[in-house]
């Protein structure tokens, strides 16, 4: 029903193997989903379907039951982290301070709707993070550990254009 | 059981130690309204309607899931209960979608019911509403969030009784929806469409899709010559639609309102079941005969079909290629029939009434068209024909009883009749396969082995000098059961009846839909088996190959059971679908 573009999933042979271990680690015993889950978002980033399918196959759980697990818990996540991935700050100085309509103009600028928060050619993901400390330099924002302070929604275009390979 | 002494209310009653308070309170005549709670399979106080006050507890409890405890003094209508109990629902009322009028579950809501019991004259909450998000992909099912009360009752029938888990909870607070993977409609997953799900929604959240549009069309369009079929199943409960008591056979109203509809031909179903004997019970002979595959298991249901291709694909050898009985008889309609009443079979509009919603999703396979023509053009629900019956304005209960048309002069056997419950297929089986097999006419004919609402039934019956191990299994997860017993080597058996729907048809995805609080109380399985199992007792013929047309329809057009023709025509194949 709901497509949404997403980046291609490009699991290795490697993770698979660990993927596998984890699930015959953990299979047998109650409750097994959720410690399956946490192993498998360390180590694909993310829990796509793909991964989710895996995880129903070997573990034997219907693949709605994940979905719920995964899309009732904040900690897991179907989208990966892009190349560049940008933290806006939402706590309460960067907030009112109008960091909602920069992340807004982010999203928008990356033509990420709804509930998408990965560009297709995985370059840009966006994550609005909780306060991190720098309310000095309210509102704020990351792209991997660079900093960025004190903007406007017009230093969107200006920061974007900085990562383009 | 250890009895424990608890009151409510002031009475004081004795009950096992297990009991909730919920079971107490009922066994005592006591009424404690619910909603999410369905006997065995969903008991999770998720609503919290059956609040009650326990003396001595810091809160109300859910009385469904609250275990009793010896002293403990419940009472359930104080106004402490009933105001929570009416802010419950006032709640639940803010986001739900009242277009009532409308709804496939008009006057027959658990919601709307609880609403005039606990007498909610307004609204007093205003909020935000879940956005209508309809899935009507599926040919059998449609889901419609903004009816949906969260039960689970759906979620609970599905992946714990049909160990199918197509749908599940999914996001969190306000947000929570129930839904399939990644927002997938259930066409695309490996939903059985047994429509289980919606026998048990209090709300109508889940309904089939609707095939009445076309089947009015074809009646009002004079070129079309319109067939109607009935599975068996359906005349042991469509007179509950219209306020008659459960288990009541309406058989001969059922004819009358049919044909008082305006169909050209009313044939039975049963008939086609007879000729499923036929071709089925030759198949397992020639299996036994020849060393052929086995067990042979049957291929009626097409909720079992689908489930087995999308799960058990190395099991589809074993399934019979015998078509349905509906289908059976839609592609007979399209061939002999027509040839025999001069009319072009694209002209012929055949319409199955069907306990079932798979019947839906089967009728449209490809495959299902060995004369050119799909075997069936349209099915509708047992709930869809009251429907009918209501908007052409019919007094069902004064309807004078009518017989069915035939075709070939044809009657249906006792044996055809009981298909519609669990059992009855393998028990029409064993009857023509015993008087082949020993080439006799044995006086046996009762099976009662195989009949009941045990999960699964093991039998081995003494046929001659050989003996047949044959199981029968209702309800997918029964199956699975089964199944996963034979690939482990644990059981053994030469033939095998399984009925996607526990109970068998009469308690099919597309029969009338009984409140939680009645089918707690009432085994709809046993009663409207009961139905079907007197009508077998009463025919005259009650094995199929004894059925005089059947010899006919052989002797005149198809030859032999699982001959050239019957090939062609009565037999199909299956595929193996993915799960994910």
């Amino acid at each position: 029903m709901n497509k949404k573009e997403t980046v291609a999933f490009n699991g290795t042979k490697e993770q698979e193997a660990k993927l596998m271990e984890a699930i015959n680690r953990h299979k047998g015993s109650d409750g097994a989903l959720i410690p399956v889950l946490h192993e498998a978002q360390n180590i694909y980033g993310y829990l796509p379907i793909e991964v989710q399918t895996m995880i129903s196959k070997n573990l034997d759980v219907p693949m709605a039951e994940i979905y719920g697990v995964v899309t009732f818990y904040t900690q897991f996540t179907t989208e990966p982290k892009g190349k560049y991935h940008i933290g806006v700050c939402l706590g309460t100085a960067c907030y009112v301070k109008g960091s909602g309509d920069i992340f807004n103009k982010i999203k928008e600028k990356l033509g990420l709707t709804g509930d998408s928060t990965c560009t297709p050619d995985g370059k840009f993901s966006i994550e609005a993070t909780r306060c991190i400390g720098a309310c000095g330099l309210a509102p704020v924002l990351t792209v991997n550990d660079e900093v960025y302070g004190k903007l406007t929604v017009d230093d969107v275009d200006r920061i974007l254009s900085k990562y383009t390979d | 059981m250890e009895m424990v002494t608890i009151s409510i209310n002031g009475k004081s009653i004795s009950v096992p130690k297990d009991y909730t308070i919920l079971q107490a309170a009922r066994s005592a005549g006591i009424d404690i309204p619910t909603l999410c709670y369905l006997k065995d399979i969903n008991e999770i106080g998720a609503c919290r309607m059956c609040l009650v006050e326990v003396k001595g507890a810091r809160t109300l409890v859910t009385a469904c899931v609250y275990p009793v405890n010896e002293g403990m003094e419940v009472f359930t209508q104080t106004e402490r209960v009933r105001k929570a109990r009416k802010a419950v629902l006032e709640l639940m009322l803010s986001n739900h979608n009242k277009k009532c009028l409308t709804c496939a579950r008009n006057r027959n809501c658990e919601l709307q019911t609880l609403a005039e019991e606990l007498n909610v004259t307004e609204l007093p909450y205003e909020g935000a509403q879940t956005p209508s998000t309809i899935d009507d992909v599926s040919p059998s099912i449609v889901r419609d969030n903004s009816k949906c009360i969260l039960c689970r009752r759906c979620i609970a029938v599905c992946k714990k009784v049909q160990t199918v888990g197509a749908i599940d909870a999914t996001q969190r607070g306000f947000n929570t929806k129930i839904g399939s993977a990644f927002e997938k409609s259930l066409n695309e997953t490996d939903c059985a469409m047994c429509g289980q799900c919606i026998s048990v929604c209090p709300v109508g959240a889940l309904y089939e899709k609707d095939g009445l549009a076309p089947v009015w069309k074809a009646l009002a369009d004079e070129t079309k010559h319109v067939v109607v079929q009935t599975a068996p199943a359906v005349r042991a409960a469509l007179g509950e639609e219209f306020g008659l008591p459960i288990g009541t056979p309406v058989t001969g109203k059922m004819a009358a309102a049919l044909k008082a509809l305006g169909f050209d031909k009313v044939f039975d179903t049963d008939f086609a079941a007879d000729l499923t004997i036929m071709e089925e019970g030759t198949e397992l002979l020639n299996r036994i005969k020849n060393g052929g595959k086995l067990p042979l298991i049957t291929s009626c249901s097409p909720g079992w079909v689908k489930f087995c291709e999308h799960n058990f694909p190395d099991f589809l050898d074993n399934l019979s290629s015998a078509k349905s009985p509906h289908e059976m008889y839609g592609a007979i309609l399209k061939s002999y029939y027509a040839e025999k009443a001069g009319i072009d079979p694209k002209d012929i509009f055949v319409v199955s009434v069907m306990p079932c919603t798979a019947k839906k999703f089967e009728a449209q396979r490809e495959e299902l068209s060995g004369t050119g023509y799909p075997d069936v053009d349209a099915v509708i629900t047992t709930r869809e024909l009251a429907k009918m019956i209501k908007e052409a304005g019919l007094k069902f209960n004064e309807l004078e009883d009518a017989v069915f048309d035939s075709p070939f002069g044809d009657e249906a056997t006792g044996a055809g009749v009981i298909f519609g419950a669990t059992g009855g297929v393998m028990e029409a089986a064993l009857r023509t396969v015993a008087d082949v097999l020993t080439g006799q006419s044995l006086d046996k004919v009762d099976y009662t082995e195989v009949r009941g609402t045990e999960g699964i039934k093991e039998a081995t019956v003494k046929i001659g000098d050989m003996d047949v191990n044959v199981a029968v299994a209702h309800g997918l997860g029964n199956a699975r059961k089964l199944l996963n017993n034979i690939r482990e080597g644990k059981a053994n058996y030469h033939f095998i009846e399984i009925m996607g729907c526990p109970g068998g048809c009469v308690t099919g995805g597309g029969q009338p839909i009984q409140p939680a609080k009645v089918a707690a109380e009432i085994d709809l399985k046993a009663e409207r088996a009961k139905a079907l199992y007197a009508e077998d007792k009463a025919a005259g013929l009650r094995k199929s190959h004894e059925n005089p047309y059947i010899k006919k329809l052989y002797e005149e057009y198809l030859g032999e059971p699982c001959g050239h023709k019957s090939h062609k025509l009565l037999h199909t194949h299956y595929q193996e679908r993915p799960k994910y």
